[in-house]
């Protein structure tokens, strides 16, 4: 079924709201849940059939047919309005299907994640969030049961991230043991004692070596380099190489690396039945958007999907922003829009009065703008490990060849997150890189390392099973999608546009670029809608709570929102 | 369930709790209305499960439900009905499972439950699932665990199984005490047991090290692990069956006796005015069953026969590490006696965990001397003084046999046990590596601790040349004690019992602290070296394995709060115990065995200084009416006031022959005292450096 078979749809009625958004992208869903339960009217449009947008997970077929259209060039029709552009933000995209015989029949059965590979930790500002606005109603997680880190020979080793991995590991000598933990403790003790500054045990790490490169601080704590590569790649998650000084790009300071660290520390055993600190959605990503979308949809926000926008309308008198034209041919009129980041406003537009919100950000400010996300989608038939389903792959830098100065990072999941068929698993693959051919072969150095893996893992397993007809052996991959993605970040104006998935396991970043999206562009107009009293509650509030993170922002403003809502109704 | 802080209580809850306790109280007083009167209707039992879901702690309910059961099979017992009796057991453990759903550390629930499963009318299987439960909610449940020992045999679960269970558990988290415990019992049946893949210790005790490591290393503040680590190190140096550590005389000595004629070692001379010496069998762990039919004395002499074999133990039992019995040799021909002790020819020396005694043999020399007339008479005569002028320091001709070599000798014969054992050896000597490895990366009090018991339990495996580690082992004591001066005194106390061992470890070192004693002609005692230890800091007294051959000791100026142990030292003649902190008369009880005492100075003690003494309560006393009090009711009774109030004092010196007694300067030393002592000590001729008349 296509959008054209569609009968047309009924015109759109009121046709005025505060705010449209175009694309039901995770951030712009969030966005339309905090502006819905805020008590504006929202219009949230999708040209495509589905929710999530770039976030979303889709079977076989769309996945290929969204990664094809969104690499073809722009499709551009003049118009005496704007015009929206789309703008590819997908190249190269190379899908293969290995063993048609085998996958044809099962085509529909996935939910194969356009931003991926991608997690969430128990302790995510993304899970206070679904937990305070109630979308975690709508989707149930797993955990990922193991973080490995693998090497060019096919090699994996399991990251001992808490204190029962340490134990049970078989590759630490004890005294990489002892050194791994103790160092674990003087981050929990820094921790603890951030409140009090005369500690007991005076295990706080001094301001000095907190502004000093994180390497360099876990070189000074002598932790040997394999530890080092450890905490640096598979729990710190640094994208860049962190001791390539002539690169010189993405170095955590040591700041930073106690901040990822204690993330991943608070995740481990937040939640009785996760064993880890990493859990995953059952039926794909793509539920998180859709979750907040649902959210939206019951505080009033109205939805349309399948419905493209051709053009942005313009008030002639003063030159700014005033509605959208869909494909239907209504417009439909608004104060605010927010756009989907494949979109780009062609044409000028008068700018709002508003000042520019710095980018305060400093992860975001680490990626400068020709970096690309190359990513890759694996469907096989046989699980890296044979005794674990799901679990994630570091390949630190320079572990599969010399000149690697990225992390490649490697989620496996099995049919028990109804992502696949049964006795199948999809492999999701991601590294940062600056241009397309090195991107490329960092998936591929990575595809090749595990195939060596899925290769002498089936002939161990098979050599008694199909010992009588070793003429017919199945491939192992099946199916493979390898694709270069760019990274755009939100553009916070009278027209905003939300950020695409980054390169990160989660989505902590994308929320703190969608909390200036909602600060701009909600906030800052919303104010004098809302009652004095109540408004200086608000701000001192959210004010207080970006001053000691700018991340628990988005979490008070909608819990704010939410309880407003409540309150007024 | 464990640091999670406490909050303050509300008003309200305290309300609901008054209310629930109103309800609570009712329903308890109806109950025990049903329960004196044997009252077992369905509507009373039901009561009793009622109260029980609220208080499992209702010790009382739980015994009228066991009543109520008995009542029930005793009315059922004629038609016999199976499921009748089942549906009887179903409804105690369901009432069971309600309890310890509201309290899962109920002993009274555990309990009733294994009594209910006990009679074996209930199937056991869902046990387990509901073990699973309790030890999900909290791992380290000791009543689950204690339970699941008794269920798992009755499952015939292997303890294999269990083992593996244990190992599961530690895994998920290792600090676990309760796992780590079970995983010690069920080693020890399996190992007992010699099952399949246990037969052998040495295989299976490095394997447990390994995996305890894991635990140590990773956090070595976690004490879980470092208390199995304890246990595999008392298992890896345990020897199962007992040892005779040293005797007295030792194998090859030449005992002189009776004459005065210059010995030729004082060492081995030994003077008796009875023509009596003690034999004295020192073993490495308490036994039982010493007497003449397991040990056998053999000597030319009709008058060493059916010998009377005393254990000295501080608490009268008939297990001890020390046996004494007396050997006559009055009025016999003056000439060597060849004697051969043989012990275990027959089975009964018992081990406390029930190890037989292996045999072995060991002999020595009497050489009875000639009686001169009138040389009993020389007896005490003048008064000893321990001043340091008097002691000048003993030089040991190289062809005098001594103390240490002879102990060699014994314990050559013990070496059997020792090639067999290698693997103990070599399994210490990689955990000291370890935890050298170790405390150079970090400063950890346990560690030492360990690595200091490490060593000496390795030094006391090797032989006796390379003992080498007593000054590594002293200076980590050292070092624990400043790190924790809470626990100072269990750390001085193995200090000074290192630092014995260190002395006793080789003749050289026995020798510097082995004395003349100045008054020799005119002294009455027959050996005159006087073994001095003091001066040295010391809190313990041991090693008495080596020293069983010193008649005269010197302890003076140390810190010993008790002399435990000295008991053993059966050749004592003159001891010193001033300027140390012994606080009462209960505390010298090891001196009620030294029957050729003598001479004693407990001069600036601090007895009496305390007026609450709490080991009194473990010495018998007059007025324990226990059977086996070694009081006569009529002495007490009987006896003045003054014994009354000194019963401890009399207690401990009423038996002993002393001739001289210093103690000035302890608080209980007053005039009446002193006068009391001269009333019970009637051989008593100096008293605080005073002739008496």
């Amino acid at each position: 079924m296509t959008t054209s078979d569609l009968p047309p749809y009924p015109p759109i009625d009121p046709t005025t709201f505060d705010l449209i958004i175009i694309g039901t992208g995770l951030p712009a869903s969030l966005i339309s849940a905090a502006s819905s339960a805020a008590g504006k009217s929202v219009l949230h449009l999708d040209p495509n059939p589905f929710y999530g947008s770039h976030f979303s997970s889709l079977s076989v077929p769309d996945i290929s047919s969204f990664l094809n259209s969104h690499s073809a060039p722009p499709f551009n029709t003049h118009d005496e309005n704007l015009t929206l552009t789309t703008r590819p933000l997908f190249s190269d995209v190379e899908i293969s299907n290995f063993a048609p015989e085998i996958l044809d029949q099962h085509l529909r059965k996935f939910n194969l994640d356009l931003s991926g590979p991608r997690v969430l930790f128990c302790a995510d500002k993304s899970i206070d969030l679904m937990l305070k606005s109630g979308a975690s109603q709508y989707v149930e997680f797993k955990s990922v049961d193991a973080s490995l880190v693998g090497d060019g020979d096919g090699k994996l080793w399991s990251v001992p991230d808490s204190r029962a991995a340490i134990f049970k590991d078989k590759t630490l000598s004890l005294l990489e043991k002892n050194q791994l933990m103790r160092f674990f403790k003087l981050v929990q003790g820094h921790l603890s004692n951030d409140e009090s500054e005369e500690s007991e045990n005076g295990v706080k790490i001094s301001a000095e070596d907190l502004e000093s490169l994180f390497v360099e601080f876990l070189t000074k704590m002598k932790l040997p380099p394999k530890i080092k590569s450890i905490i640096l790649y598979a729990i710190a998650m640094a994208d860049y190489d962190q001791e390539n000084m002539v690169v010189r790009k993405g170095l955590l300071k040591t700041k930073d690396g106690i901040d990822r660290l204690t993330l991943y520390i608070a995740s481990v055993g937040r939640f009785q039945n996760a064993l880890g600190a990493l859990i995953y959605p059952i039926y794909g990503q793509g539920e998180l958007a859709q979750a907040f979308c649902r959210r939206a949809a019951v505080k009033g926000c109205l939805y349309v999907l399948r419905m493209p926008v051709i053009s942005l309308l313009k008030d002639e008198d003063s030159g700014s922003y005033k509605g959208v034209r869909l494909a239907s041919g209504q417009d439909v009129f608004s104060q605010k829009l927010v756009l989907d980041p494949s979109f780009t406003v062609p044409g000028p537009l008068a700018s709002a009065p508003c000042e520019q919100i710095q980018d305060s950000c400093q992860v975001l400010s680490l990626i400068d703008d020709k970096v690309k996300v190359a990513r890759g989608i694996c469907i096989t038939k046989s699980s890296l490990k044979p005794d674990i389903s799901n679990c994630l792959v570091f390949f630190p830098p320079r572990s599969l060849f010399p000149e690697q100065v990225t992390s490649i990072r490697v989620l496996q999941l099995s049919s028990n997150l109804a992502v696949c068929p049964l006795g199948m698993f999809v492999l999701y693959f991601s590294a940062l890189c600056d241009e397309v051919n090195q991107g490329k072969k960092l998936l591929h150095a990575a595809l090749n390392a595990l195939m060596k893996l899925l290769v002498s893992g089936n002939a161990e397993n098979s050599s008694t099973v199909q010992s009588e007809d070793t003429e017919h052996v199945e491939p192992t991959l099946l199916w493979s999608a390898l694709y270069i993605q760019e990274l755009t970040k939100g553009q916070f104006e009278s027209v905003s546009s939300t950020p695409m998935p980054d390169g990160n396991l989660n989505y902590n970043d994308l929320l703190d670029a969608t909390e200036k999206v909602l600060r701009f562009h909600i906030f800052v107009k919303f104010v004098s809608s809302i009652n004095c009293s109540t408004h200086y509650h608000f701000t001192s509030l959210v004010l207080a709570s970006l001053m000691c993170s700018p991340a628990l922002g988005v979490l008070y403003f909608i819990s704010w929102i939410v309880n407003m809502y409540v309150s007024k109704s | 369930m464990h640091g999670r802080p406490r909050k303050p209580s509300k008003p309200e809850d305290e309300a609901a709790s008054a209310a629930k306790a109103q309800k609570l109280r009712a329903l308890q007083s109806q109950f025990l209305h049903n329960h004196q009167n044997n009252i077992y209707t369905k509507e009373a039992v039901e009561l009793s499960a009622k109260l029980l879901e609220i208080n499992p702690e209702s010790y009382t309910a739980w015994n009228y439900r066991k009543l109520a059961v008995e009542h029930y099979l005793s009315l059922t017992h004629s038609d016999s009905n199976p499921e009748s009796l089942n549906s009887i057991f179903q409804e105690e453990l369901t009432v069971a499972e309600n309890a310890l759903r509201q309290n899962f550390k109920s002993y009274g629930a555990w309990y009733h439950r294994k009594w209910v499963l006990s009679k074996g009318h209930s199937s056991v299987n869902l046990e387990l699932r509901l073990l699973d439960k309790f030890q999900k909610a909290d791992s380290r449940n000791f009543h689950a665990w204690n339970y699941r020992r008794f269920v798992a045999p009755l499952m015939n679960r292997s303890e294999e199984d269990e083992l593996k269970y244990t190992e599961d558990m530690i895994c998920n988290n290792f600090s676990n005490y309760s796992a780590w415990h079970n995983r010690s019992v069920l080693l020890s049946n399996l190992l007992k047991k010699k099952a399949d893949g246990f037969l052998l210790k040495e295989k299976v005790l490095p394997e447990e090290y390994e995996f305890v490591h894991q635990a140590l290393f990773t956090d070595p503040d976690d004490q879980s692990g470092w208390f199995y680590h304890l246990w595999l190190l008392d298992q890896t140096v345990k020897v199962d069956s007992p040892l005779l550590v040293s005797s007295w005389p030792a194998h090859g000595y030449d005992l002189m006796l009776l004459g005065d004629s210059c010995p030729s070692s004082p060492f081995t001379s030994f003077h008796s005015d009875s023509g009596t010496f003690p034999l004295v069998l020192y073993f490495n762990q308490a036994v039982e069953g010493v007497n003449s039919s397991t040990v056998s004395v053999d000597c030319e002499l009709n008058t060493i026969k059916d010998l009377i074999w005393k254990p000295l133990s501080a608490n009268n039992s008939q297990t001890a590490q020390v046996w004494v019995t007396q050997l006559n040799f009055i009025d016999v021909e003056p000439k060597a006696y060849p004697v051969e002790v043989s012990l275990g020819h027959s089975q009964g020396i018992i081990s406390s965990s029930g190890f037989h005694y292996n045999h072995s043999r060991f002999a020595f020399r009497v050489c009875v001397q000639p009686v001169e007339n009138g040389s009993a008479k020389r007896l005490g005569g003048d008064v000893m003084l321990w001043s340091d002028e008097k002691f000048h320091i003993y030089d040991a001709h190289s062809q005098e046999s001594s103390p240490v070599i002879s102990l060699d000798q014994l314990s050559i014969q013990n070496n059997h046990e020792t090639t067999a054992s290698e693997w103990r050896t070599e399994a210490i000597a990689k955990e000291i590596d370890h935890f050298r490895e170790l405390l150079s990366l970090i400063n950890c009090k346990i560690g030492k601790l360990t690595l200091a018991r490490l060593l000496m339990a390795h030094d006391t495996m090797i032989c006796p040349s390379n003992k080498t580690h007593f000054k590594e082992v002293l200076e980590l004591y050292g070092d624990l004690m400043k790190l924790e001066p809470s626990h100072v005194q269990y750390y001085k106390d193995e200090h000074s019992l290192v630092l014995l061992q260190q002395v006793t470890s080789s003749k050289e070192s026995l020798l510097n602290h082995c004395f003349h004693y100045r008054n020799l002609t005119s002294s009455h005692i027959g050996n005159p070296i006087c073994l001095r230890l003091n001066n040295l800091s010391l809190s313990r007294v041991g090693s008495f394995d080596k020293l069983l051959w010193v008649q005269m000791l010197d302890l003076s100026h140390n810190e010993l709060q008790s002399i435990e142990g000295l008991e053993a030292m059966q050749l004592l003649s003159c001891l010193n115990l001033s300027n140390n902190v012994l606080c009462s008369f209960t505390a010298l009880e090891p001196l009620r065995s030294l029957k050729s005492l003598k001479v004693l100075n407990i001069s600036h003690n601090e007895i009496g200084a305390h007026s609450i003494d709490t080991t009194r309560y473990l010495c018998s006393s007059p007025v324990s009416h226990s059977a086996g009090s070694e009081w006569n009711p009529g002495e007490i009774i009987n006896a003045d006031t003054d014994v009354k109030s000194y019963w401890e004092a009399y207690f401990i010196l009423k038996d002993l022959n002393l001739t001289q007694l210093d103690i000035v300067g302890n608080a209980i030393s007053d005039e009446k005292f002193k006068s009391f002592l001269i009333k019970i000590l009637h051989a008593l001729k100096w008293l605080d450096g005073e002739r008496l008349h």
